[in-house]
């Protein structure tokens, strides 16, 4: 096994995700399967080779900080969930 | 006349010479729809009354002698990952089931300004996550030339509308060969366009390091008009890129004399389709006979792109999607603490499919696996995208299937993700590498199923894609 239950209950935590127990063991196998299979990259000797994290070069885009158009307030917030005088409202957080 | 059989192109010097009108063509493509969607289900959500008040106007337009676009009055197809203002958006998820974005993308911006009509929004593997559009939430679309099939995914609903003649035009977006493959099982054109070529402002992002957005049309002709409006630089995309956009139509050149096509060895190895290898190796042939001098060349990393991507692609879709937490848009599940209604939010809109990624680039990118996972798959990139340099030095194009299969079976991927994610294998590479690529159709299997052609060029070679795609399309009778 690449990954264990216990390591896809840590993932799942990280992700707030929450998995039913026959989902756990269902993810944990196919997951394991992936990881098995991506692991294969561990072949390759990649000491002396950078990353790319991008496929093309580009550095840092600047522009000047100038007042321009925005959306309305109202239209942004007509999707949220729960909204109240120009805020999104969440579960109380602060006892 | 069924209008809605032809091209955009086409369309445009009927609209020209006033033989026919917009909302003519607009109607046709709507009958069309109403008539095939309980069978085929390309689109997540239709807009046929903006449609046709739109096409009105631009008949309006014409009567008056504006000058005509070579997309003014067209109904095209948008992919449900593009933000379209007042429309629904839904990605395909149950996340977004009810988002209506504020804003248009860029590329929808540019298609108002040329005066396309938008007919809909199409179905997707949920977030673009899948080769065959059965991740929906929505529901699986169906192939058109065979409805138990699939249609290909994640742009499976673009290319089935265009395949079934239900939009002349459409947009699809490809990260790992989204366009490409759908394309290829639905015997249509699909051009994914260089990484930067097309601002992603607006396109709701999943890897972003590879998405990129670009057109599914009938025909090279119909591509080439649909990426002249859909290119160019964009201050809302930092990874746009600022560069001259050349006439795409000026690429329309019958002739392939002189040109180098790369034979890739590791794309026609066991395990491709014998009919589709068979297909592939004969309009080799025939480009030969046009005068194109063929060279085998070597991507020796190939085997390795399958695996770096399901990791980086899935690291990027981890970060990308942890915005969606029920506080400011889609679906919220309500619950007494921030928390609770975080996970229950998340576990309640997200189908397998992306949980599976979310959890798989969560990991890779997690305290203690990040170097062995994450960086490793990226100094791999580096080697894949170095393999094309290398092959672009001995050749101009790389032609290689698009797809190692025709369209499968309806069900019979979805319960192993893994030989879900090899149907991606010739496409995937060309996303690492950010290089462009077409899909054209190239021949049918015995059972009268699609086979594509896959065509790759460096970065920004869009002109030599275009070339060698309408040249083969002219001549070859696949």
């Amino acid at each position: 096994m690449v990954i264990t239950k216990k390591e896809i209950d840590r993932v799942c935590s990280l992700a707030r995700l929450e998995l039913s127990s026959s989902e756990r063991d269902e993810f944990t196998c196919q997951i394991d399967s992936i990881l098995g299979y991506v692991a294969k990259i561990n072949e390759l000797d990649t000491s002396d080779i950078l990353p790319t994290s991008h496929p093309i070069p580009l550095t840092n885009v600047m522009r000047e900080d100038e007042i321009g158009e925005s959306l309305q307030i109202e239209d942004v917030m007509f999707n949220a969930p729960d909204a109240g005088r120009g805020y999104f409202r969440v579960p109380k957080i602060i006892e | 006349m069924n209008l809605e059989k032809l091209t955009c192109h086409e369309i445009h010097n009927l609209l020209k010479s006033k033989e026919i009108t917009s909302l003519e063509v607009t109607s046709a493509v709507i009958s069309r729809i109403e008539a095939k969607e309980p069978d085929v289900h390309a689109y997540i959500t239709t807009t046929f009354d903006e449609a046709l008040e739109q096409a009105r106007i631009a008949d309006k337009e014409i009567s008056r002698g504006k000058e005509l676009s070579p997309l003014t009055g067209i109904p095209i197809a948008i992919k449900d990952n593009m933000c379209t203002k007042g429309i629904k958006t839904t990605c395909g998820s149950k996340m977004l089931h009810n988002f209506i974005p504020p804003y248009d993308a860029f590329v929808i911006q540019r298609l108002k300004e040329a005066g396309a009509i938008i007919i809909g929004k199409t179905n997707m593997d949920e977030f673009a996550m899948g080769s065959s559009t059965e991740n929906s939430y929505f529901g699986p679309t169906r192939n058109p030339w065979n409805l138990n099939t699939v249609p290909g995914g994640s742009s499976g609903g673009s290319a089935a509308a265009v395949a079934a003649n239900e939009a002349i035009l459409a947009l699809g977006s490809d990260t790992g060969g989204s366009i490409r493959q759908p394309a290829a099982l639905c015997g249509v054109v699909g051009f994914k366009p260089t990484y930067g070529r097309v601002s992603r402002f607006g396109l709701i992002a999943f890897a972003s390091s590879l998405d990129q957005i670009g057109p599914i049309t009938k025909d090279v002709t119909d591509c080439a008009l649909l990426l002249n409006v859909i290119c160019g630089y964009d201050p809302h995309d930092s990874t746009s890129v600022n560069r001259p956009i050349p006439d795409f139509t000026k690429s329309l050149i019958n002739d392939i004399s002189g040109i180098k096509i790369g034979i890739p060895d590791e794309y026609f190895i066991e395990g491709v389709d014998p009919e589709i290898r068979h297909s592939v190796e004969k309009t080799i042939s025939a480009m030969e006979d046009l005068g194109a001098i063929r060279v085998r060349v070597s991507l020796p990393h190939t085997e390795y792109s399958v695996p770096t991507y399901y990791l980086i692609a899935p690291a990027e879709a981890s970060s990308n999607l942890a915005r969606y937490d029920g506080v400011q848009y889609g679906l919220r599940i309500q619950k007494e603490g921030l928390v609770d209604m975080y996970s229950h939010t998340r576990t309640q809109g997200f189908g397998n499919e992306v949980k599976r990624r979310i959890m798989i680039g969560t990991y890779a990118l997690s305290a203690g696996y990040y170097d062995a996972y994450y960086l490793k798959a990226l100094k791999v990139r580096t080697l894949i995208k170095q393999d094309f340099d290398e092959a672009f030095k001995k050749c101009d194009v790389l032609i290689t299937p698009t797809s190692p299969t025709p369209a499968f079976k309806i069900g019979s991927k979805v319960s192993d993700p893994l030989s879900m994610y090899l149907s991606d294998i010739f496409t995937i590479s060309g996303n690492l590498a950010g290089i462009p690529g077409v899909s054209i159709p190239c021949g049918q299997t015995q059972d009268g199923l699609p086979i594509g052609l896959q065509i790759l060029a460096p970065l920004f070679g869009e002109e030599r894609l275009l070339q060698t795609a309408y040249t083969i399309e002219q001549n070859i009778n696949c």
